[in-house]
């Protein structure tokens, strides 16, 4: 449906007596949704295969009465418009594809028949547990009872009792009563994780949702089963019973977890992050996201988080550890060490960080085994924003050698390292006691505790930013809850530094740095951060097409194209 | 030992009679405050205040409980608080006159009462003996007079706190108790008219009013109230806007005026200005019983050494029996305060009754209504007493 | 809207004077004065409280001791003065109640907050909060305001439960070919 078509590679199919060109084969559920014309439905899934078994999208079909003569269409000397000859019984909008001259009707007496039966026989064994699902608030059955069910039970049998609490998986709970065998979760399972374990077992109403014997739920994709489930019977472990959904506010954000930039929604109440799902954006992750991500939002209130800025290992005010760090700046001998999950801005402050005082800068990689899904091989979210920004030149190391030498070579007094544990990093005893560390990061490390002065500062969940993924799609992230009383937006930090090191004053808000980036970043010429589209912006990567990044395929990513 | 009273010195005398007087005085208009309570409350279908009781009393069995359900104890109580909280002096009052306020307020309350009689006795030639603290000519002028220093205390209070409030509540009381007063002297000219006949020795003393409403005859014993109904009416109208009590608080009106003149004040200063809003009250009320309603008279027609015959309570010529003269001058005070508890239950009964006048409704009620019928009564009274008294 | 000038009636001599009308108002006063006491001394008599009154918010059991709430949090949800503050948990183990899967961990109603709308009893689809007739609210700090779980159960108590849903559910499910795998 991109809009590469040309307008004769469009058909006209009628929806409730609206046109509308489409291309062909286009399901009726979609081309509906474009007229703004709400088809009801529970097992179709747009980036899944259709297989109609919930007969809830049932719609009146027609096509134009051909003349067995001619061949032409018969027009209704009435209206002047060609005749229709409807389909005496209903048929299911998902499995409809546009056609030539193809009509529905979606409001018709018989098709509101049809949707009350449906939703009859659907709500006959569901059980009536709302207060204490889940799903209630974003629940498609309890959104299609309302609009199209018929208000009133007649059903006064004992509805089936089904186990309520069987695990599938380590993340995934099934409650096989409110099951209404969509199987959208088999087909997912099967077509994007590629991990068929889930199947129908049983017959008529005895049917469950079962794994194959011996063998469980467990891909790292299988809490997006949860997500597709119309219905409360498949529900994340983590946050089943936590909070409902009715409070939670979302938050667009960005996945930090490897360099695919995964959208998300993050959702919170009163500045406690309760889930991460994932947000739609066909070019990157379409509705799925890796199980691994989703838990990420767990290192906001992690144990190990800085919360209070310290010198030598004292807590002290920000005001004054950004004086301590500044003089070191001064003190010249400075190298930058700086961060591939630091953002577009962050990585430009740097940037000009180590161009106040003319310290060389590097970052460190972070290189792990990509899925092919929506996980990459290369586990830094960002380190093409470092390029762009010109923070450094190249592909990174896993290994500071170069900083090492220097180290060793006496050159090389202070070490700036925004949130990489040099240990880590390749730095050993030797070269670290030659140094004095700034360390501006969000939980403690190694390095951190051996830091001179320490700034703590914000997680993605908790600031605004950008970053550019492995497509060079430049993604902005939005602040979903508050960072911790004593730490500092990173960009606040920076610019303090920038300022300390003689660099002059920057701006330190998201809005007033991008006009400084827009104007001296020539990719970002026309972009800022209010403007940019939700769906990222995709930048032009010319200028490091023959870098050797390490990333394979993923979900929308070709490295050979 | 009364021997030795008598004679003592004057002046020790005088002193020991204004104490007593004070020691009265001072309980009665406390008491009021109390009474004010419990008629409100009763007056609205309320029980009132009935709840604080003296240990002592509560092992009595009936009397104490009785008691407690009066609200007794009450008083008490309030008194207590009001000694014992904190005084506060706010930063941007005048200190000095802030201080001495409520001193200017109590002492005119009280030194009207040296010429009101409260009572009499009769001694062996037969002549009645008023019980005052001093049977000055002057009388009822030396009320009036002294009285009306009160004005000068909330004038000093209203000026001293230094509040918009307070101010406003001392400017209306002043202009209120100058409109007033008109009335209500005017109001018991005729009165005097009347008691002191052309060719008699003048007198403003109301020992010689009630001794005048004590005369044998139908018109000898009749209570000026039914003689003079518009003097009556105008004096007690004219009363109230001079006690400040409602519906003439101007100078409080809390609605508007926080608290008027004593907005500023609080704990033992502000009470002095209440006890000093009740002793005006039972001294009004005692001149208002004096003029119109007979004095220490029981009943109108009855005078009080008529009672006396009856009872056996007679000076025999030539002896002087100091326990008849006791009995008589307690008997007289009874009565006498018996009708002055009634007049203040009136007030309370008014009070609870009536709403607040407008300050513009005080000032047309005092200047265009009372004034001129006050005007007129004097008029027409003294027309139809120079026809009688001819 | 159109509007009617009312003429007023004017008054009479009498009526100008006030005297009869403060002369009624002395009367009327006097009957109250000699009239019955209307005034409840409080803490000794207390006032009947009528059927429906709504008191304070108060969590109750089923007849079964079984806590009703099933922390759904509508209530929560609905509370327009945001006085009420769940935190959900699970009921886990195989005790009486383990099939209703849910109940609160943590229950607080803050009493400082709460307006007496009821709305909570209205919306609680498992007939687990009423407003019952405790009315007399006092404390000596902020925090003894904040009714907490136990306390609410306290204030509740036991109603009758007319439906003992989730029991025939258990009945069910014990005769249920499939409910145990």
């Amino acid at each position: 449906m991109s809009s590469a078509l040309k307008p004769a590679d469009l058909i006209t199919v009628t929806i409730d007596g609206r046109e509308i060109a489409v291309p062909k084969g286009t399901n009726m559920i979609e081309a509906a949704q474009v007229l703004g014309i709400e088809i009801p439905h529970f097992c179709y899934h747009s980036k899944l295969s259709v297989v109609g078994n919930c007969r809830m999208c049932l719609v009146e079909m027609g096509l134009p009465a051909l003349d067995p003569a001619t061949k032409q269409p018969v027009m209704d000397p009435a209206t002047g418009k060609p005749k229709i000859n409807w389909v005496a019984k209903p048929t299911i909008a998902c499995f409809t594809n546009a056609s030539p001259g193809l009509h529905i009707r979606t409001g018709t007496p018989l098709v509101r028949e049809c949707r009350e039966g449906v939703m009859e026989f659907l709500l006959v064994n569901h059980p009536l547990d709302c207060p204490i699902c889940d799903q209630a608030g974003e629940c498609k059955l309890q959104e299609q009872a309302t609009g199209y069910g018929r208000g009133y039970s007649r059903y006064i049998e004992q509805k089936n009792v089904k186990p309520k609490r069987t695990l599938l998986g380590p993340r995934v709970m099934l409650d096989d009563e409110r099951c209404i065998l969509c199987s959208r979760c088999i087909r997912f399972s099967k077509e994007i994780a590629r991990d068929d374990v889930l199947g129908f077992i049983d017959r008529g109403s005895h049917s469950t949702l079962a794994c194959y014997p011996g063998r469980k739920l467990e891909n790292n994709y299988s809490v997006n089963t949860v997500d597709i489930c119309p219905v409360g019977a498949l529900t994340s472990t983590d946050f089943r019973f936590k909070m409902r959904v009715w409070f939670l506010k979302t938050t667009p954000s960005i996945c930090p977890e490897s360099s695919v930039g995964v959208n998300t929604e993050v959702w919170s109440r009163e500045g406690v992050v309760y889930r991460i799902t994932p947000r739609r954006n066909d070019e990157v992750n379409d509705t799925w996201m890796a199980d691994s991500g989703r838990l990420l939002y767990k290192q906001v209130t992690a144990d190990h988080r800085l919360r209070e800025p310290s010198v030598d290992g004292t807590t002290v005010a920000g005001a004054e550890a950004l004086a301590q760090a500044g003089a070191l700046l001064k003190a010249g001998g400075v190298a930058i060490v700086g961060s591939g999950r630091s953002s577009v801005e962050e990585q430009f402050l740097t940037r000009k960080l180590a161009d106040a005082i003319a310290a060389p800068a590097w970052l460190v990689s972070r290189v792990g085994q990509g899925d092919g899904l929506l996980i990459s091989a290369d586990r830094n979210p960002n380190v093409r924003g470092a390029l762009v920004t010109g923070l450094i030149k190249t592909v990174p190391e896993a290994e500071l050698t170069e900083l090492a030498a220097q180290i060793a070579a006496g050159k090389i007094k202070t070490v700036v390292s925004i949130g990489e544990d040099l240990t880590a990093a390749g730095l050993g005893e030797a070269q670290l006691n030659r140094i004095a560390i700034v360390y501006l990061g969000t939980h403690a490390n190694a390095t951190s505790a051996g830091a001179k002065v320490v700034l703590p500062t914000l997680t993605v969940f908790e600031k605004a930013g950008t970053f550019i993924n492995q497509q060079f799609r430049l993604q902005r992230f939005a602040p979903a809850v508050p960072g911790p009383q004593g730490a500092a937006d990173d960009l606040v930090i920076l610019a303090g530094l920038v300022e300390a090191a003689g660099g002059g004053a920057l701006a330190s808000d998201i809005d007033g740095l991008w006009t400084t980036l827009a104007s001296e970043i020539k990719p970002l010429a026309t972009v800022t951060y209010q403007n940019l589209p939700a769906t990222g912006l995709l930048l032009d990567a010319s200028d490091f097409s023959d870098l050797p990044f390490p990333e394979d395929e993923t979900l929308h990513f070709n490295p050979k194209q | 030992m009364i021997d030795f009273l008598t004679n003592l010195p004057p002046v020790v005398l005088g002193l020991l009679k204004g104490l007593a007087v004070i020691c009265v005085i001072f309980p009665i208009a406390g008491a009021c405050s109390m009474a004010e309570r419990k008629v409100s409350a009763w007056l609205q279908g309320r029980y009132g205040p009935n709840r604080v009781i003296v240990p002592w009393f509560a092992w009595m069995p009936f009397v104490g409980r009785g008691l407690q359900r009066l609200g007794v104890f009450n008083l008490l109580a309030d008194g207590g608080k009001l000694l014992f909280k904190q005084d506060p002096l706010p930063g941007h009052v005048n200190k000095f006159y802030f201080m001495i306020a409520p001193a200017v307020a109590i002492i005119p309350a009280f030194t009207t009462v040296v010429v009101v009689p409260f009572g009499a006795y009769f001694d062996q030639a037969g002549q009645v003996v008023p019980l005052m603290l001093a049977n000055v000519d002057v009388g009822l002028l030396a009320v009036f007079a002294i009285a009306s220093l009160g004005i000068y205390s909330m004038i000093l209070a209203g000026w001293a706190s230094n509040s918009k409030y307070s101010f406003l509540g001392s400017v209306r009381a002043s202009a209120q108790l100058v409109s007033y007063e008109l009335s209500l002297t005017l109001s018991v000219l005729p009165v005097f008219l009347w008691v002191n006949a052309p060719g008699t020795v003048g007198s403003l003393s109301l020992a010689r009013v009630v001794e005048f409403q004590s005369q044998p005859g139908f018109w000898g014993g009749t209570w000026f109230i039914f003689l003079m109904p518009v003097s009556a009416f105008v004096f007690l109208v004219a009363l109230f806007a001079e006690t400040n009590r409602l519906p003439f608080d101007m100078i409080e009106s809390e609605a508007d005026l926080v608290g008027g003149f004593h907005t500023e004040y609080g704990s033992f200063k502000w009470s002095l200005f209440f006890v000093a809003e009740y002793a005006h009250m039972t001294v009004g009320s005692g001149v208002f019983v004096l003029l119109f309603f007979g004095g220490w008279n029981p009943l109108p027609w009855l005078p009080i050494g008529t009672l006396f015959g009856w009872l056996g309570l007679v000076q025999s010529a030539g002896h002087v029996s100091y326990a008849i003269a006791i009995a008589q001058g307690v008997l007289s005070i009874a009565i006498f305060l018996a009708k002055v508890l009634f007049m203040i239950f009136f007030f309370m009964w008014v009070r609870w009754t009536v709403p607040r006048f407008r300050y513009d409704q005080v000032m047309r009620i005092g200047w265009r209504r009372l004034l001129p019928l006050a005007l007129v009564n004097v008029v027409v009274y003294a027309l139809l007493i120079a026809v009688i008294q001819k | 809207m159109s509007v009617i000038q009312v003429q007023r009636k004017p008054l009479t001599f009498a009526e100008r004077t006030y005297l009869p009308q403060v002369f009624g108002g002395l009367m009327i006063t006097l009957r109250h004065f000699f009239g019955r006491r209307v005034t409840l001394e409080y803490p000794e008599q207390r006032p009947e409280i009528a059927p429906g009154y709504r008191g304070v918010p108060t969590l109750v059991k089923d007849p079964n001791g079984r806590e009703k709430c099933v922390s759904c949090q509508l209530c929560e949800f609905v509370c327009p003065p945001k006085a009420i503050r769940i935190t959900p948990g699970e009921i886990s183990g195989d005790g009486p109640s383990a099939h209703v899967e849910k109940a609160p961990r943590e229950f607080e109603i803050n009493m400082l907050r709460c307006i007496y709308c009821g709305l909570c009893q209205e919306v609680c689809p498992e007939e687990a909060i009423f407003l019952q007739n405790v009315y007399s609210v006092s404390g000596y700090s902020r925090d003894e305001l904040v009714n907490d779980k136990e306390k609410l159960y306290q204030l509740g108590g036991t109603l009758p439960d007319r439906h003992f849903k989730w029991d025939k559910k258990q009945a069910a499910a014990s005769a249920s070919p499939i409910a145990h795998p």
